[in-house]
């Protein structure tokens, strides 16, 4: 508890404590300036699109891979866990090499004037990259202890294969599937390393906040910094509170419909 | 009739688990599939269901070929061993599912479930989720579930599996008068022969994908087509005798052995109740030390040893027991009311 207080609390305390150092006014003017409102609105555009998509890619492959034996199966496994284990600066490299003006697509996508690299298309796929194995990793291993059986009893009630999907499969991993994009949606608006290498760092147009909480820091504009950085503290503290709403919620729910039919249990057994 | 298996065979690899399997049930009745695990009989309510398809052979149902119907199309309630509730689904939303993917209208869809909810007890219970329910109480979710849409026939997978033994007797007469009520066709697989034998009107005989005999639960008791089947239905001994003098015997049983020569071994079958107890050791030939009595309901079994150890197990009324005065560790006397020769025993070259 003490380690948690002092490891996970106190920094972070301290960030708030440090972008509020000089005053409301300050923090307020670090937050307005045209260059940080910009990064603030490309990382939450970069968020938008890359959950989304994370989100699809995770659904799907995780029941892929725990419903069905197809014959690449193990190989999909192995490169959903590939952004974990390459590093996120080599992740950006990749990208570079591959879409940048020397790499192996970029002078066609050049000729279509399509830029991709230091541009917020490259920024939105190295993100997607890197948060990709989030979802489905969450997903697998519940979907395989939930095996297919209540799958099953609804397509023999007459249920399609969307309907199963929907009302069967998709709310028996909701809880993984919130935390899944809860960790993406962090790490999405938290990633620095591939970002930084494929975004070129301009000023007002590439910048994300991890990016600008930076480049202040290395202004020595310390207070600006903090303030930035407190409002990325916030967005966890404010997915996390989410997260933590949605289970309290469902127990809630449960608790209820225990309630609502306590003291007829004893009736009940006897009329087997 | 309501279910027709026509020559079915169902490969899984190199393994056969469903054999040329040609089996009907009636319009309305309650038939059982009984026979040991691994004898194939989920897989054919799997075929029946749709959730497996035939490598070979066709499937009606009401008259109808489903070979190439998809499960949704086929119009039958299934009872899942696990029962397969939806977790996050309360009790009324369960039994609801199959009318509301249906497109039943919304007053409908509550006044069917209201009325199973009724049938099946569990008015109260209608805000709950699976998992805050007894085993007989999901038990009840789930046949009321798959009877809500009402299916044309009812397929139960080992129904009372996963409850407990003091609730399985509740259980069995609960199903009959169940089935009287909806009158729905109905099959369900068992390993239980006790429970196939009192709840269903025909019994078919599963082993190794194969049906080794179909009738009603006299008819399989009373004549069993094969061994497997005597044995699997009634608990039968199975006793080896030597041919001395053109007679099959063990200590004091003999049995007439025509057509095998001396020296011979065969095996001779017969069920526990034509086994006649004395406690006199005199009244009957045979001798035998009743080494254990164990009580099944309202019948006894004994385990009888003879002088030379060889097994045999006797069946008899409890109010017989009594009036016989009998008890583990009595010397009594026996005889064989009737006997079947099953053949002649391994390792031996007697004709069969």
């Amino acid at each position: 508890m003490l380690f948690a207080l002092v490891f996970l609390f106190l920094p972070l305390l301290n960030v708030f404590a440090k972008a509020f150092e000089k005053g409301w006014t300050v923090f307020y003017g670090a937050l307005v300036d045209p260059d940080t409102a910009s990064a603030i609105r490309l990382s939450l555009t970069i968020t938008a699109i890359t959950v989304p998509l994370n989100l699809i890619f995770g659904i799907t492959a995780a029941w892929a891979i725990a419903k069905f034996e197809f014959r690449w199966k193990t190989l999909l496994v192995a490169l959903i866990d590939l952004p974990f284990s390459v590093s996120p600066v080599v992740t950006g490299l990749m990208f570079v090499l591959l879409f940048g003006l020397r790499g192996y697509l970029g002078p066609w996508l050049d000729a279509h004037n399509i830029q991709v690299i230091y541009a917020v298309p490259g920024m939105v796929l190295a993100t997607t990259f890197v948060t990709l194995p989030f979802v489905a990793r969450e997903l697998i291993p519940v979907m395989q202890s939930t095996g297919s059986e209540q799958e099953q009893a609804a397509l023999t009630l007459g249920a399609s294969g969307w309907q199963t999907f929907w009302h069967v499969t998709l709310p028996s991993v909701k809880l993984a599937l919130l935390y899944g994009v809860i960790l993406c949606n962090a790490r999405a608006l938290g990633e620095f390393g591939a970002v930084s290498v494929v975004s070129g760092h301009i000023t007002g147009l590439t910048d994300t906040l991890p990016l600008r909480v930076e480049k202040l820091y290395q202004e020595y504009n310390s207070t600006a910094a903090f303030a930035v950085a407190s409002i990325l503290a916030l967005l966890a503290l404010v997915t996390l509170a989410i997260k933590t709403g949605f289970e309290w919620h469902t127990q809630r729910v449960y608790a209820r419909a225990e309630r609502a039919t306590s003291g007829t249990r004893v009736t009940c057994s006897k009329s087997i | 009739m309501s279910i027709a298996l026509k020559n079915v065979t169902k490969r899984f690899g190199d393994t056969i688990a469903v054999n040329d399997l040609s089996f009907v049930v009636n319009e309305g009745e309650l038939v059982a599939l009984l026979g040991p695990s691994g004898g194939g009989k989920t897989t054919v309510l799997r075929l029946i269901a749709g959730l497996e398809t035939p490598t070979s052979g066709d499937i009606f149902i009401r008259g109808h070929r489903v070979n190439d119907l998809p499960v949704q199309k086929r119009n039958i309630g299934f009872v899942f061993q696990s029962y397969a509730l939806f977790k996050n689904m309360t009790v009324y939303r369960n039994i609801a599912f199959g009318l509301r993917v249906k497109k039943w209208k919304r007053r409908a869809v509550k006044e069917r479930v209201e009325e199973l909810m009724h049938l099946f007890g569990l008015e109260q219970l209608g805000h709950r989720y699976p998992h805050q329910l007894s085993g007989g109480q999901r038990q009840r979710v789930a046949i009321a579930r798959a009877l809500a849409p009402k299916p044309d026939v009812l397929l139960l997978d080992e129904p009372f599996g996963a409850v407990d033994a003091k609730i399985r007797q509740e259980l069995r007469e609960w199903l009959v008068r169940l089935h009287h009520q909806f009158n729905v066709t109905t099959l369900f697989v068992t390993h239980d022969q006790e429970e196939a034998m009192e709840v269903a009107s025909r019994i078919g005989i599963l082993n190794c994908g194969r049906l080794e005999q179909v009738g009603s639960p006299q008819e399989v008791y009373e004549q069993p087509a094969n061994e497997f089947v005597a044995r699997f239905i009634g608990v039968m001994n199975v006793i080896e005798l030597e041919v001395r003098n053109g007679m099959a015997c063990l200590d004091q049983i003999v049995f007439p052995a025509p057509g095998y020569k001396d020296g011979d071994k065969v095996r001779v079958g017969f069920r526990p109740y034509n086994v006649r107890v004395s406690p006199s050791p005199d009244e009957y030939r045979c001798q035998a030390v009743i080494r254990h009595a164990y009580f099944l309901g309202i019948m006894m079994r004994l385990d009888l040893e003879l002088p030379s150890g060889a097994r045999v197990c006797a069946r008899l009324t409890k109010e017989d027991y009594k009036r016989l005065g009998l008890a583990p560790g009595m010397r009594v006397s026996f005889q064989i009311a009737e006997h079947k020769i099953l053949g002649a025993a391994e390792n031996s070259n007697a004709p069969a």
